[in-house]
């Protein structure tokens, strides 16, 4: 183990290097940029065994990698915002092909105006296309998800495809001391890559023609989410695994601060829950007891898990970097449905905000936290469901 | 020694029960790219008539590996599964088999990107003048003067010249073919599947169903178009150009059939007027003059 001061985007291809990936295909697009380059970095000083496939658009970049994917090869690719957004039919057909290959997305905002800064709208539009999807809060957690996820998307009860989701600049381009696992001890930890099927010269397999019998195919679409529902079991069970070899052992779909004694709860994705760690700190000193819990996996979403740690509550205040235009934000909305299906009642309160990269930091939170207090406190619910940040 | 008929091979590649059109060019395509590579092939399939000509899962008409594919990603998919399978060791090759969508098209980008980076494949594309499999609307290679159910009263512009396009990216082979003289068509796939780098190889593909003649005339039809130097059957590598044998005859002008024995055999044309009949044998000539002035042969 080696610790390096590494950004987000540099642990991501550190991850790909570790990992033995063989092919990589990527267009440049900001804040990702930087993960293709320093992986080009490691293929052209003869530091990294990758081929590059150096396409001319973030849906040929997906299409290499999910061709060379099915052919037998360990691939990756990365992308941002409107590359995103570009390869989302790519997206669909790798998931529904069922091929375990492993994507970072840099979230940023999506156009127009033009914005590079981060907000979720880009990782979120992926939520329904049958992808497993992570959100990281720190650069270690991007190195450690990114090496994790070739082992959970190649893993028979699983495969399908990963991303794992890191914010633009918070992580992709602030260093912070990273630990690095030595190669062997990844070697030791990730076997040789296992696919459902693989495509060869000779062996006349036929993937995708059309179905004769479409209760056939909506199994397969069924089986999909049959097959994110099991992941949340081998999430875990990677977790705790890695967690042996490096002492980090996060909670596999959700992370919890402070949470036992907590009467609220912020629920966030992504970088900005180490400020609702410190809002945490803070609320409590003034006499409001708050927890924050982190959700890691937006695909599966984890609903029994935060279910059990917000059942009993007296207020749960949900933080969506994304809103689904014309309804709420994801997070809630996946989350209240999950709680109306167990018939488990608490106040629960949806706060938009951080969009376009708009700074919300720790103070932010406290102030959305004392007034959410003061108003369940008050009226024993919330008053309006979903709010904006900042309300002026 | 030139390929003779009797020294293909026998095994079947396009199999009964198949999904084509009664005289559908894209199944005898098929069957001579089956002759040509048989089990050194993979196919890779974007949207189009294939899609259906295959049939349906859990059987397959084809016998072929393949891997169908959203409509603008197959040269990249193609390409990563070429990358793939060096690395693994495996030996074969792989075959882009796209309409003329998907190629000059909608796939144009994927097509130009995987030509630039000089991807180990073959593309071919299987010209059809249209988009057929989604009821014949007009695309940048259906010709000057054709109806479509886009272009009621024929379409105003001229067809892409795509070979020439895919010259210019400056790739080791590319050619013409016709499924009208499968020897030429077979030759060329396997000079293309001994090269590496990407190979363009564009197939003539006339589609009874769209073209509005009877499916018993395909091959009439697409031998018409060589024969009216309507379709030139030529092969260029590294940039040079040689006419194919075929069409070696029509260098000399005189030689060429009328345009309209070509344009009235087909329905498409019914009503395309005198005046763009005149203008399409000009282009017909400049066409000509254009291809022999970049190649080694003298024009007569």
């Amino acid at each position: 183990m080696v610790k390096l001061t590494l950004t987000g985007n540099y642990c991501v291809a550190h991850a790909v290097k570790l990992s033995r990936v063989k092919v990589v295909s990527a267009y440049p697009i900001t804040p990702q940029t930087t993960i293709v380059e320093k992986i080009s970095e490691m293929v052209d000083s003869g530091d990294a065994d990758i081929k590059m496939i150096r396409v001319e658009s973030e849906h040929s970049a997906l299409s290499a990698v999910y061709g060379a994917a099915t052919a037998g090869a360990r691939a990756f690719t990365a992308t941002s915002s409107h590359g995103l957004l570009y390869m989302h039919e790519m997206v669909w057909w790798a998931a529904q092909a069922r091929v375990p290959l492993v994507m970072a997305v840099v979230t940023r905002t999506i156009g127009p105006p033009w914005n590079i800064w981060t907000d979720h709208h880009d990782i979120m539009g992926q939520r329904d296309t049958g992808w497993l999807i992570a959100m990281a809060e720190t650069n270690q957690e991007v190195l450690d998800e990114t090496i994790k996820l070739f082992k959970i998307t190649e893993d028979p009860r699983v495969f399908l495809p990963g991303i794992i989701g890191l914010d633009a600049f918070i992580l992709s381009h602030t260093v912070e001391p990273v630990e690095v696992p030595e190669q062997e001890a990844v070697d030791s930890f990730l076997p040789e890559r296992r696919q459902p099927y693989t495509i060869r010269f000779g062996d006349p397999l036929v993937m995708g023609n059309i179905p004769s019998d479409l209760l056939v195919n909506a199994r397969m679409r069924w089986e999909v989410h049959k097959a994110l529902e099991s992941s949340a079991h081998v999430i875990d069970e990677v977790d705790r695994e890695w967690g042996k070899i490096t002492g980090r052992y996060y909670g596999g779909l959700v992370e919890c601060y402070r949470c036992d004694d907590a009467d609220f709860l912020f629920i966030g994705v992504g970088a900005w829950v180490g400020d609702m760690r410190l809002a945490v700190d803070k609320l409590r000193d003034v006499g409001y007891r708050f927890g924050a819990l982190k959700v890691r996996y937006i695909r599966p979403f984890p609903g029994a898990r935060i279910l059990e740690l917000v059942k009993g509550r007296k207020g749960v205040v949900v933080l969506d970097r994304s809103i689904s235009a014309g309804s709420a934000g994801p997070i809630f909305l996946d989350l209240a449905a999950y709680l109306q299906g167990k018939r488990v009642t608490v106040p629960i309160k949806d706060v938009v905000a951080g969009l376009a990269g708009f700074e919300v930091n720790y103070e932010d939170f406290v102030k959305i936290g004392e007034k959410f207090a003061g108003e369940v406190l008050e009226v024993g619910w919330v008053k309006d469901y979903l709010e904006f940040y900042p309300s002026r | 020694m030139p390929l003779t008929i009797r020294d293909l091979p026998r095994e079947k590649y396009v199999l009964p029960g198949n999904a084509a059109c009664p005289g559908c060019p894209e199944a005898m395509g098929l069957r001579y790219v089956g002759m040509a590579l048989g089990r050194k092939a993979i196919l890779v399939i974007p949207a189009g008539c294939t899609s259906i000509i295959q049939g349906l899962h859990p059987g397959s008409g084809l016998s072929f590996p393949i891997i169908n594919v959203a409509f603008a990603s197959s040269d990249a998919v193609a390409e990563g599964v070429a990358v793939a399978k060096e690395l693994l060791g495996e030996d074969g090759v792989v075959v882009v088999w796209a309409g003329d969508g998907a190629t000059a098209d909608i796939g144009f980008a994927t097509l130009s990107g995987a030509a630039e980076r000089n991807g180990n494949i073959i593309h071919i594309c299987v010209d059809n003048e249209a988009y057929m499999n989604t009821g014949i609307q007009r695309s940048s290679l259906t010709p000057r003067g054709a109806w479509t159910t886009t272009t009621w009263k024929g379409k105003t512009e001229p067809k892409k010249n795509m070979p020439l396009i895919m010259i210019s990216h400056g790739v080791p082979y590319v050619a013409t073919a016709s499924v009208a003289y499968p020897l030429d068509f077979i030759e060329k796939l396997r000079k293309a599947a001994s090269l590496k780098g990407f190979k363009y190889i564009h197939l003539h593909a006339p589609c009874p169903t769209g073209w509005r003649f009877d499916p018993s005339e395909t091959v009439e039809i697409a031998r018409l178009a060589i024969e009216t130097g309507m379709w030139v059957l030529l092969e260029a590598e590294r940039g040079v150009i040689t006419i194919s044998a075929p069409s070696r005859p029509y260098i000399d002008k005189r030689r060429r059939k009328s345009v309209v024995e070509y344009l009235k055999r087909q329905g498409r044309f019914r009503e395309i007027p005198e005046e763009l009949v005149k203008e399409v044998e000009k282009e017909v000539d400049e066409y000509w003059t254009m291809i022999l002035k970049l190649s080694s042969q003298q024009i007569q």
